[in-house]
Parts: structure tokens; C-alpha cells; sequence
């Protein structure tokens, strides 16, 4: 992850590996991702500029496409426009093309690429007469057998731009036997000037430079400081510049860091103000320090390193002017942290002037971490990273199943319950007198910022509600208690409106209150409104039509006769500037939704029918305002959405045609088991909806798409938008006897999580099926036991002289409570290191409904779990047991497997039996060719991965007691995942990023399964060492993220399966196999077209990032599919056209897809 | 240079060598052969951060060190070079 920054509001944009994000901290601290975008290629580095004079922010981009892509954020579209893309040099992630290492002149005048080795280019830039960026054809600053660590822009004001690199040449090295070379090879820090007079790039300046040195930050320059480069070595930072000597000082170390072990810093960010500047530099441990530069003019006085604060090891810093630092973590959450002080109070300090030189090096300088004192954490996101392994079971029984994952590592590990949908955060439960059927919330006067009454419904009552400090009943609203009430609503500016069954009461500001009673005994049965208009049905089928006149009144206008009882009915809102909405919908029980007119010349006549699949229950118009570079900064047009909830269950949805009342583009999507209730409440300022199926949904406007998604909360029977001087924008809601208010968070989330923090870096789990309990294996590398660890935190604390607390228990529990008296939570602070080959590890039961852990077996003697299973031997004496596989130096993978044990170890597979006290090996097969990390069985087959060969499909002869291979891949594969789909395919994944299937051909599995040796006889023939049969490769798709588990799973109830992937930066992805020979037809001529319309926004090749490693087969990528919606407008139409459709049915299509997996 | 000598293959070959870094000749040694593919990977795991995570999730560290590692095994990748037969 990478992060930059720009723009007058200052927003940062990231990079995730192959996407790239905007983000934007608002003023209460919160983040908002404004934009993302998927790239198609690998992300390598990130960098932005910003010519003199300017007020925006330019981004560079070197990544694996062998181009550099300069990037402009467009407000008004929400878009990243390419302004410059020039191709330098092959594609891919290459030794010699650059694309590694991104530097900028800080006056913007030009950018330097490099790559790992050798090529660096320079690109002058500039702007041409019509203030337009240009940029330069590239200048070349090669040097050939140099290993390049860092570069950066020397900050020299207006004089040459000048570049600095640290350099490592390995000609001698890899020519001297003798290694004196290789001892003698000499890191160098060298300057390039570019020549802005000559065009022309020289080597200026070239210095050695201590041989631990990795990275390089620019050091003001010009007017603001004294220019030059902080070298960050291993121990030390260096002040380096031309004709200066060096300034050095050693890099604070934690007092409990093995003496072996160095400390390196990893991320760097600069505060820069008028009149002074320090850094911010953190080690790979995550503790920050601020070093400051004491200089007069040009001369460095001193060079001061003072301990500032730790947290989570971040991948990129980055300080924002508004007093906030955004933290990008190199795994976990990310956190967005408020400055409290800049670090002026005493603290553990080095400076160059007290640097101590003994006979074995320099004075080493200790420091104890402490809780953070400088900067105070005021946002996070969330970040899965890594998903070390997932499973998507229905432990717990609701309508969708929930994802398991094992994220995070060392401390910061966690199990995270993932469920489809938006969190909500309960404001307040509270019982009432009966069960109530409605709930509706009322303002008093129109230009109110607040609710004044929640008016609920129950049976054969009403109970009114006054909103105040605190919520009350009151008997003074002038509503009639002693009727259920229909509906309640703010009418004309200033006036209260409750329908009951058998009239309208009238409600006027100044208390009076007319009262409008049915004809007969016929009863008002259903009502819509809007703010001046109001239609009610009632029994029979017949529909009366009022209007808030001139005076306040509400007047009769129409009335007509339906052929039937209305099901539901709803009047759209008022459009702005407007006397009314033209529009009525009916729904009948006939199945059909009518548009009725409800202009003064056409009143009450039928504008359009549709005819659904079900009795419609509800219905809601929604409008969606014009907007023009709204929240998320792009511009929409105005229109009107047609909702029905029905009986069956399905919402469905149309565009009405703001003229002609005629309906349009169709959609339906299945909700739940209850005809869904239709809502209008309000969400970030916008009109959105929701709908109470058998769980709540939500469909609102996010980044220009419109979204329905479900929330995480129970079923609801009503609900209200809510607004109070407490709560904003939330939700009242009725559920069994209870009043709910809630409110919706961070809109556009897929998922909400569910976090049980765990001890060590999580391995693999398994279910036990019978008590739903959950078995976690967890292991690190490096680390101390707990009790070790206790016993060094104890000792540090007696020395600083403070209380002892804390057990072993606490600190387990370390993420429940940040507020936590523990002076060093490992969550923030990270586990001590140990030698590297020290291994801690435990086996954890836990049970995930209440987070608790009823069982914590932690290994002792420097052994680790690696991997788990449960087994039912087959003479049924002890039940289900748990086989865990513990290495110490060796691999051990158990599966079960008709009532024994098999376990590949290193390059073995053994099968096992139960003995009296220990397992009994069976048989065995030594025949693999690397490790085996997977094993999978389905009735006598036998699947197993290796890490480095793909899979093997072995048999198993029970009358023989025989193992063996009967076919093997072709394609070496480095194995991280595996998963069987049927008897004769297997899904794969391996270690650069590709997913794949294979399948061993029919012919050759029927003759395997017909043959009485089962292919033994061919086998025995044995040829070349491989099987005798090979597998067939049918899928084959670069994902561009390694990932660490697969599984078959179906997210949505009745939905089709599809195969579910977790990978290590913490996405989780989805491949959906197609039913029908014409979706694939037109999936993949759309992918075709967006390929050659919408070519990716960082420059690498659609096809050939697909196709990194090995061609892509069969399968279709549907995140380039899904950036249809975001094209323009004449692109998409052009593109449809192609296909034979309209640029609705193609989005429809799309959405249907989506719909099918979550 | 004379013109014909542009598409002879060997010196389109020895282009070739000297524009890429790691081309294979006919006279490459085993060790010579093993360094470039070595460097290569190298660059390769640098290069891509997915990967480098996870080689930091294997050895407990941080993904800063992991490519620090990375960078500094590129100076003698498979150890010293053999001596020269010729020498």
C-alpha cells in the first residue's frame, strides 16, 4: 500500500496491489473512499507532483505495465483521467524495466523512473501554452551491474533538478572466486543532475554510503531548509549531501531486540511547515521516530532521532496539513491518527553529537515503547490482510450463510465473522404496551431540521410519541388515540395529517382540526401522500383524491372507481418547484401496477400498466435527484424509480418516464421469504430505501451506482427515517413488541465483520460439525511463549518501577478493550522478536456465538501446528479426534480417510491407523516430488498438491494396501490453495496468483474406475517418474493477488454455488460458473469490446495482465465487465450497439450476475 | 556497421545481450545462468507486493525487511562464482 496526497481538501490516494483508491478524511476524522478503481496490473510505486503555481496534484504511477502513467482526479466525473502514457519498456515485473521506484523533482519539474537494476529514466515536465501538462521524451541515467535500493528527488529549489540513488555495483563481485570482492562491494549514493538548459542527464556526484543503507527521504531545500538526503541504514540514519560530511546518528533500539537483529526503517513521511520541518521514520518494529535537523544555513549542526511513538508497521506515512496522520498498514487495519503533540516533551533521544564509537561498532541507544503519546487514532479501515484461511459455513443458523476468515498475524491476528451487508449500530431498544403494527415520525413544520412525534399504530390505538431530550407520550398532539391509524404525515408547510380507517383528521398548526369521515361504512384500507397530496383507497376499490389548496385546506378533487380492492398505492414526491406530483401508482390484486395522472386535465387516468409475478404488497416511488459534483463529486441526472415489494418476495423495479408516465427497464431480485415493505428514509442527505423482507434491506445511490444491499439486523414488520438532535439520519422501526432506532454505517461496505481477536498468526481451522465449535491452529515464527513473554514484560515493569499487570488471560483478550489500563498492548505494539528459529504456537476451540475460547493448548519445546484435522478411527472407541500437525523441521499435512489417518510428510504419503498408544503406519508412497501441503480424499481417490508440482491423484487399494499415483499435472504449479470441485476436478491456486481447474479426462477416469488394477499395471510400468495419465488444464485466470484458500459455496439463499477465494492482500473473490452458452456468448464479446473501449487506466494490456504467467482460459473477468456503468455515456451506447442491446440491458445483465452470487 | 550485419542473428543476438540484462548466450555458464535467474526472481518478488506479503507472513517480518533481503541477495545470489578454468 502505498499513499499520497493532493488536492486543496487533501485527499490521499493508495494503491492495493492492483487497485487504486482515493480516500478522503472528512472533517469530523472519518475516511471516506470517494473512489476506487481496479487497474489491471501491479501497482509498484506511487508518486504525486505538482507544478509551481499550481493548486493541484498530478499522480504518477510506475507499475508492471513498462509505462508511466501520469493521472489527473477528475471532481466532476469522479474519475482518474489519463493525462500522459509513454511506453518505456517491456511489461511485467522485470529486473531492468522500470517501474520499481518513482522519484519527483519536489518543484514538479521533472520524474524519475527506475527499476531494479541498471535503467533509470528521466521525464522532463512541463506545461505547453494552454497550461496543459506536458512531458518529455525519456532521458536515460543507466548504469549497467548496479542494483538500485531507493531514489528520491533532491530538494535544490530552482537550480537543476537533481536526483539522488542509493547504488550497489556486483560487476567484481560476480567475477572475483575469491569473494574478496563481494566483502569489498561498496554501496554508493550518487546524485544525477538533469540539465534542464542541455536536456541532458550526468552522474554529478557519487559518495559511499554505509552498506546497510536502503532508503533515502528528500530533506527540504531552496528557501525552507538545507537540502541534501537522509540516508535510513540498517541502525543508523545518515545526513548526506554534496560537499557536506556526513551527520550520523545511531536508530534508537528496543531494549529487548536479540543483539543480532537490526533495525531498518520502512516508511517515512515529512512535515513541512513555513518555518520548520522534521520526519517521521518508522521502523519495521512500528516504532516511529522524529528526527529533527538542527542546521544553520546550509550546515548541519546536529542530527537528533527522538522517539515519538509506535504503531502498526505501516507501508507508507502520510501527514496530512489538517493535523492528521494516515497510517498504511503493511497487514490489518488501517488507521488514520490525529496529531495531539509533535514530540517537543523530553523522550529517549540519540543525536549525532553524542555518538559513541567503541571497538565493536557504535553506542547502541535503548528506549522502552510506551503508549502513544504524540498522536491519538481516530479512524480505521478495515483491511482483511492477510486471509490466511476461510470457510463459509451457516454456523449460525440465519437466512445466509457467514464467512469465516483467519486474518491478520502475530498479534494483530483475528477470526472475522463475515456477513453480507451493511452494520448498523443499535441506538435505542425499547418494549411497548401491545405489539404495534406502524411506526411513522413527524415533523411540526416543514423548515424543522428535526422530528417532532413517533407515532406508533397498534391494533385499536395510537400512541404518540414527543421527541425532546428524551422520547415521551403525550395526549396533546391533537391525534386520535383510540383508532389504528393509517397514516401520519406532515401536510401543506405546517399541518398533521393521520388517516384512520374510517377518516382523515386534519391536524392545523394552530391546533384547529378538521376531520374528513368516510361515505357509509366503507373504510379507508390503504393511503398515500406526499407533502400536498393525498390519495386514499378505500374498501371496494374506490380511490378519493385530495389537495392541500392555497389556504392550508385539504380538498376533494377526484374520485374513481378501481375494478377491484387496492393492494397498495403511492403517490411520488413533490418535484422541486412544483404544485404536484403528476404521478399515482396502484397496485391490484390482479397481479398489474397501474400508473395513474394526476394533472388537473388528465386526472385519474391511466398513464401505464405492468403486470408482475405477484400480488405487489407495497410500493414506493424513489426519486434520485440531479446532482451535480455531489458528495462523491459526480454529476446525475434526475429520474424516478418504480419500486414494488411482492407477495412472492421479489422486489421489483422500474424507471418511470418522467413525461409520459411509461415504464422501463425492469428489474427484479428476490429479497427474502415476506413480501418486502417498502421504506423511504433518508441516508447521507439522500432519499434512499428501505425494505423489510424477512431481513432489512437497503437500496441507495453509492459512487453513482445504485446499490441494494441487506443490513445485519432482524427481521422488521415497519420502519421510519428518524432524525433527532441525538441522531441525525436514523431509522425507527417496529419489530415484535419493541421500538428500534438504528442507524446505517459506512454505506458501500459489502460486508460486516464480526472480530474475535486471536494470539498468533492463524494457520488453518476446521469445524467441529457436531458442537459448531471451531479448532484454530496458530503459529509464529520469531516470537517468545506467552509465559515468556509475561515474565520479560513483569521484570520491564518492576524496572520502570510501575504496577504489574496483565496475566496471561488479558492479554489474550487484547483487542476486546482499547481503554485497557495495559501499558503495551502486543496489538499496537507487536510481540518482542526472537531468534528466527524459535516457534510459538497454540490450538485454540473456540466457539464462535459467543466469542469465547473454551480451550487453548499452547505448544511447548519450539513446536508449531501447521495443519489440522479431525478423524473418526474407524473401531468408533474414542469419537471424533483431532489430528494437528506439529513440525519441528518437518511438514505434516492429516486428512482422514475411511476411518484412518493419511499424512503427507515432506515428500511422503503414509497412511495411519489407530494403535493402543500411538498411530500405527499402514502404508506408505514416497514417490512425490517436493512437499506435500494439500490432501483431499473422495471415496478411493486420494488428491494431493505439492508445493511445487501441482496436483497428484493417487488410489488407494484397500485389498493390496497400495497407494499410488495414477495422474499427475504437466504444469508445475507452487501450490497455496486447493479445493476438490467433483470426482475429477480439482480447483488450484498457486503462488504468483493464479487460479486454475483441472480435470483428468473422462476416458481416463472411466478406465481407471473400470479397470480391476485400478491403471496399476500401467503404473508399475513406470515411465520418465511421471503418472502414467495426465490431468487437462480447463481454467486458467492471473488474479494478481496469491491466494490462500478456496471453497465452493452458495452466499445467498436458493443461489447458485460459486467458487469463493480469500487471498493474502485480503480480498475475497468470487468465480461463477456460466449456465448458458448465450451469457457466455455475450460476456465475452462485452469483455472483448471493454477491452478495446475502456483499456485499463494504468497502461498494462487487459489480456496479458490476465495472462502473466499462463494464457487465460475460459474465464471471463468480470471487473472489467462491471466498469460498463462507469464509461461515458456515448461510449457505453456504442458498445451496446455492438452487442445488439441497450446500454440499460447490458447494466441489467450485469446486475443479474452479481445478484446470483451475493 | 555495414548494413547487411544488421540482420545477421548474431548480432542481433549480441543486441539483444546488451540491451537486456540476462539474455542467454552459448557460452553461458551453469553458475552464470543461475545468477541471472536468481536476480531475476528477485526483482520479480520486489516487484510484486502480494507476493512479498507473503514471504513476510512465512518469515515473521516485516514486508520493508523482507525487500530489503531481497535487494541485498541480489549481490552474490548463489554464492561465490567458481574460478575461472582459463585463468
Amino acid at each position: 500500500m502505498e499513499a499520497s496526497q493532493g488536492g486543496k481538501a487533501q485527499e490521499i490516494v493508495v494503491a492495493r496491489g492492483k487497485v487504486l483508491d482515493l480516500l478522503r478524511p472528512d472533517d469530523s476524522g472519518k475516511i471516506q473512499t470517494i473512489l476506487s478503481v481496479e487497474v489491471f496490473g501491479a501497482i509498484r510505486s506511487l508518486a504525486q507532483f505538482r507544478l509551481t503555481g499550481s493548486q493541484k496534484d498530478y499522480i504518477v504511477v510506475g507499475s508492471d505495465s513498462g509505462r508511466i502513467v501520469i493521472l489527473e482526479y477528475n471532481k466532476e466525473k469522479n474519475v482518474f483521467d489519463k493525462i500522459h502514457q509513454e511506453t518505456f519498456g517491456k511489461s511485467g515485473c522485470r529486473r531492468i524495466v522500470p517501474g520499481q521506484y518513482l522519484a519527483i523533482d519536489p518543484k514538479g519539474r521533472a520524474a524519475m523512473i527506475g527499476a531494479c537494476e541498471k535503467q533509470k529514466l528521466v521525464y522532463v515536465l512541463n506545461r505547453d501554452t494552454a497550461a496543459r501538462l506536458t512531458i518529455s521524451s525519456p532521458l536515460e541515467a543507466h548504469k549497467s551491474h548496479t542494483v538500485v535500493y531507493s531514489i528520491t528527488g533532491v530538494d535544490c529549489g530552482f537550480d537543476n533538478p537533481i536526483f539522488a540513488a542509493i547504488e550497489l555495483d556486483y560487476l567484481e563481485a560476480d567475477q572475483d572466486s575469491t569473494g574478496q570482492a563481494a566483502t569489498e562491494a561498496q554501496k554508493h549514493l550518487t546524485f544525477y543532475e538533469l540539465d534542464l538548459g542541455l536536456n541532458h542527464v550526468s552522474r554529478k556526484w557519487s559518495e559511499q554510503v554505509d552498506n546497510g543503507a536502503n532508503m533515502l527521504v528528500t530533506v527540504p531545500g531552496g528557501g525552507d531548509g538545507p537540502s541534501g538526503v537522509l540516508v535510513c541504514a540498517e541502525n543508523f540514519v545518515i545526513y548526506k549531501n554534496q560537499g557536506h560530511p556526513d551527520v550520523r546518528a545511531v536508530i534508537p533500539r528496543r531494549a529487548d531486540l536479540p543483539a543480532e537483529r537490526g533495525v531498518l526503517i520502512v516508511s517515512a513521511a515529512v512535515h513541512k511547515q513555513k518555518s520548520m520541518f522534521f520526519f517521521l521514520l518508522q521502523t519495521e518494529y512500528g516504532d516511529i521516530f522524529k528526527v529533527t535537523l538542527d542546521h544553520d544555513n546550509d550546515r548541519i549542526k546536529e542530527l537528533k532521532i527522538k522517539y515519538f511513538d509506535t504503531i502498526p508497521v505501516a507501508a507508507s506515512l502520510c501527514v496530512l496539513k489538517s493535523g492528521f496522520l494516515f497510517a498504511a498498514s503493511e497487514f490489518g487495519n488501517h488507521a488514520l491518527y490525529q496529531f495531539r503533540a509533535i514530540g517537543d516533551e523530553p523522550d529517549v533521544e540519540s543525536s549525532s553529537l553524542t555518538l559513541m564509537e567503541t571497538e565493536e561498532g557504535y553506542q547502541p541507544v535503548f528506549f522502552q515503547p510506551r503508549k502513544l503519546k504524540n498522536l491519538v487514532r481516530i479512524d480505521q479501515i478495515e483491511s482483511l490482510m492477510p486471509i490466511m484461511d476461510m470457510k463459509v459455513v451457516n454456523l449460525f443458523e440465519e437466512e445466509t450463510p457467514q464467512i469465516f476468515t483467519l486474518c491478520g498475524r502475530g498479534p494483530r491476528s483475528s477470526l472475522r465473522i463475515l456477513r453480507p451487508g451493511l452494520a448498523i449500530s443499535e441506538m435505542a431498544v425499547s418494549q411497548l404496551p401491545g405489539v404495534p403494527s406502524a411506526v411513522w415520525t413527524v415533523k411540526k413544520n416543514v423548515n424543522d431540521e428535526f422530528d417532532a412525534y413517533i407515532v406508533v399504530s397498534f391494533a385499536n390505538a395510537t400512541l404518540v410519541l414527543s421527541i425532546g431530550e428524551t422520547v415521551e407520550e403525550v395526549s396533546d398532539s391533537g391525534f386520535l388515540d383510540t383508532t389504528p391509524s393509517l397514516a401520519v404525515s406532515l401536510i401543506g408547510d405546517d399541518s398533521l395529517m393521520q388517516v384512520h380507517p374510517s377518516g382523515i383528521r386534519h391536524i392545523r398548526e394552530d391546533g384547529r382540526i378538521n376531520e374528513w369521515r368516510t361515505p357509509g361504512k366503507r373504510t379507508i384500507v390503504k393511503v398515500g401522500s406526499n407533502r400536498l397530496q393525498v390519495v386514499i383507497a378505500l374498501s371496494g376499490g374506490e380511490l378519493i383524491y385530495f389537495e392541500v389548496d392555497m389556504t392550508g385546506q385539504l380538498m376533494e378533487v377526484e374520485k374513481h372507481e378501481m375494478s377491484g380492492d387496492v393492494a397498495c398505492l403511492d403517490i411520488a414526491p413533490v418535484p422541486e418547484g412544483r404544485q404536484r406530483s403528476r404521478f399515482l401508482a396502484v397496485g391490484s390484486y390482479d397481479n398489474t401496477i397501474r400508473i395513474l395522472s394526476l394533472d388537473p386535465d388528465d386526472c385519474m387516468q391511466i398513464l401505464s400498466l405492468q403486470s408482475v409475478s405477484s400480488p405487489p404488497e407495497s410500493l414506493l416511488f424513489l426519486e434520485v435527484q440531479a446532482s451535480i459534483g455531489g458528495e462523491d463529486g459526480a454529476d446525475h441526472p434526475a429520474s424516478l424509480f418504480l419500486n414494488a415489494g411482492l407477495q412472492n418476495g421479489v422486489l421489483f423495479r422500474t424507471v418511470v418516464d418522467m413525461v409520459t408516465g411509461q415504464l422501463s427497464d425492469a428489474r427484479s431480485r428476490f429479497l427474502g421469504l415476506r413480501a418486502p415493505k417498502l421504506f423511504s428514509v433518508i441516508v447521507r442527505g439522500r432519499r434512499a430505501m428501505l425494505c423489510l423482507s424477512s431481513r432489512p434491506w437497503l437500496g441507495y445511490i453509492h459512487q453513482g451506482h445504485f446499490l441494494l444491499t441487506p443490513l445485519s439486523y432482524e427481521t422488521l414488520e415497519f420502519a421510519a427515517s428518524f432524525s433527532s438532535d441525538q441522531c441525525a439520519e436514523g431509522v425507527v422501526s417496529v419489530a415484535g413488541d419493541a421500538l428500534r432506532v438504528f442507524t446505517i454505517e459506512r454505506l458501500g461496505e459489502t460486508f460486516n465483520e464480526t472480530v474475535i481477536p486471536l494470539r498468533y498468526t492463524p494457520r488453518k481451522f476446521v469445524l467441529q460439525p457436531k458442537r459448531k465449535l471451531l479448532v484454530i491452529i496458530e503459529s509464529d515464527q520469531g516470537a517468545f511463549t506467552a509465559e515468556e513473554r509475561e515474565a520479560a514484560k513483569k521484570e520491564c515493569f518492576e524496572d520502570a518501577g510501575m504496577g504489574e499487570n496483565g496475566n496471561v488471560e488479558q492479554m489474550e483478550n487484547g483487542g476486546d478493550d482499547e481503554d485497557r489500563d495495559d501499558p503495551l498492548s502486543d496489538e499496537q505494539y507487536g510481540y518482542p522478536k526472537a531468534e528466527s528459529d524459535k516457534w510459538v504456537s497454540c490450538i485454540r476451540i473456540l466457539d464462535p456465538r459467543t466469542a469465547v475460547t473454551t480451550s487453548l493448548l499452547e505448544l511447548q519445546d519450539n513446536e508449531a501446528a501447521f495443519s489440522i484435522c479431525t478423524v473418526n478411527f474407524h473401531d468408533k472407541e474414542y469419537g471424533t479426534l483431532l489430528a494437528v500437525g506439529t513440525a519441528k523441521g518437518l511438514q505434516f499435512w492429516p486428512e482422514k480417510f475411511q476411518g484412518r489417518l493419511l499424512a503427507g510428510i515432506g515428500p511422503v504419503l503414509r497412511l495411519y491407523d489407530l494403535g493402543k498408544r500411538r498411530l500405527l503406519r499402514k502404508c506408505e508412497n514416497k514417490l512425490f516430488p517436493n512437499t506435500i501441503t494439500s490432501i483431499q480424499t473422495y471415496r478411493d481417490r486420494i488428491y494431493v498438491g505439492d508445493i511445487q508440482e501441482s496436483f497428484h491423484y493417487c488410489k488407494y487399494r484397500r485389498d493390496e494396501n497400495q497407494l499410488y499415483i495414477f495422474a499427475d499435472d504437466c504444469v508445475p504449479r507452487w501450490l497455496t490453495a486447493s479445493y476438490q470441485i467433483d470426482f475429477d476436478t480439482m480447483a488450484g491456486a498457486d503462488k504468483f496468483g493464479n487460479i486454475y481447474f483441472v480435470r483428468l479426462p473422462q476416458d481416463v477416469s472411466d478406465e481407471i474406475e473400470e479397470d480391476p488394477t485400478g491403471g496399476k499395471i500401467k503404473w508399475e510400468q513406470g515411465k520418465l517418474n511421471g503418472a502414467p495419465n495426465k490431468v487437462e488444464e480447463i481454467l486458467q485466470f492471473h488474479v494478481g493477488d496469491v491466494v490462500t484458500c478456496l471453497q465452493k459455496a452458495s452466499l445467498i439463499p436458493g443461489g447458485g454455488e460459486c467458487i469463493i477465494y480469500g487471498t493474502v492482500m485480503g480480498s475475497l473473490g468470487a468465480l461463477l460458473a456460466f449456465t448458458s452458452r448465450d451469457d457466455v456468448d455475450f460476456f465475452s464479446h462485452l469483455e472483448m469490446h471493454m477491452r478495446q473501449e475502456h483499456p485499463p487506466l494504468c497502461g498494462r494490456d487487459h489480456m496479458a495482465y490476465r495472462s502473466a504467467y499462463f494464457p487465460v482460459k475460459d474465464v471471463i473477468d468480470g471487473d472489467l465487465c462491471e466498469q460498463f456503468p462507469t464509461l461515458p455515456l456515448d461510449l457505453q451506447q456504442k458498445i451496446a450497439d455492438e452487442l445488439d442491446r441497450t446500454p440499460g440491458e447490458i447494466m441489467k445483465k450485469l446486475e443479474e450476475v452479481r445478484n446470483k452470487i451475493i | 556497421m555495414q548494413a547487411s550485419d544488421r540482420f545477421n542473428i548474431n548480432s542481433q543476438l549480441e543486441h539483444l545481450q546488451a540491451k537486456y540484462v540476462g539474455t542467454g548466450h552459448a557460452d553461458l555458464n551453469r553458475f552464470e545462468w543461475a545468477v541471472n535467474i536468481q536476480r531475476d526472481s528477485y526483482a520479480s518478488y520486489v516487484g510484486h507486493y502480494p507476493i512479498l506479503a507473503y514471504f513476510a507472513i512465512a518469515e515473521n517480518e516485516s514486508i520493508g525487511r523482507e525487500r530489503y533481503t531481497f535487494m541485498q541477495k541480489m549481490l552474490l545470489p548463489c554464492g561465490l562464482p567458481p574460478e575461472r578454468e582459463d585463468d
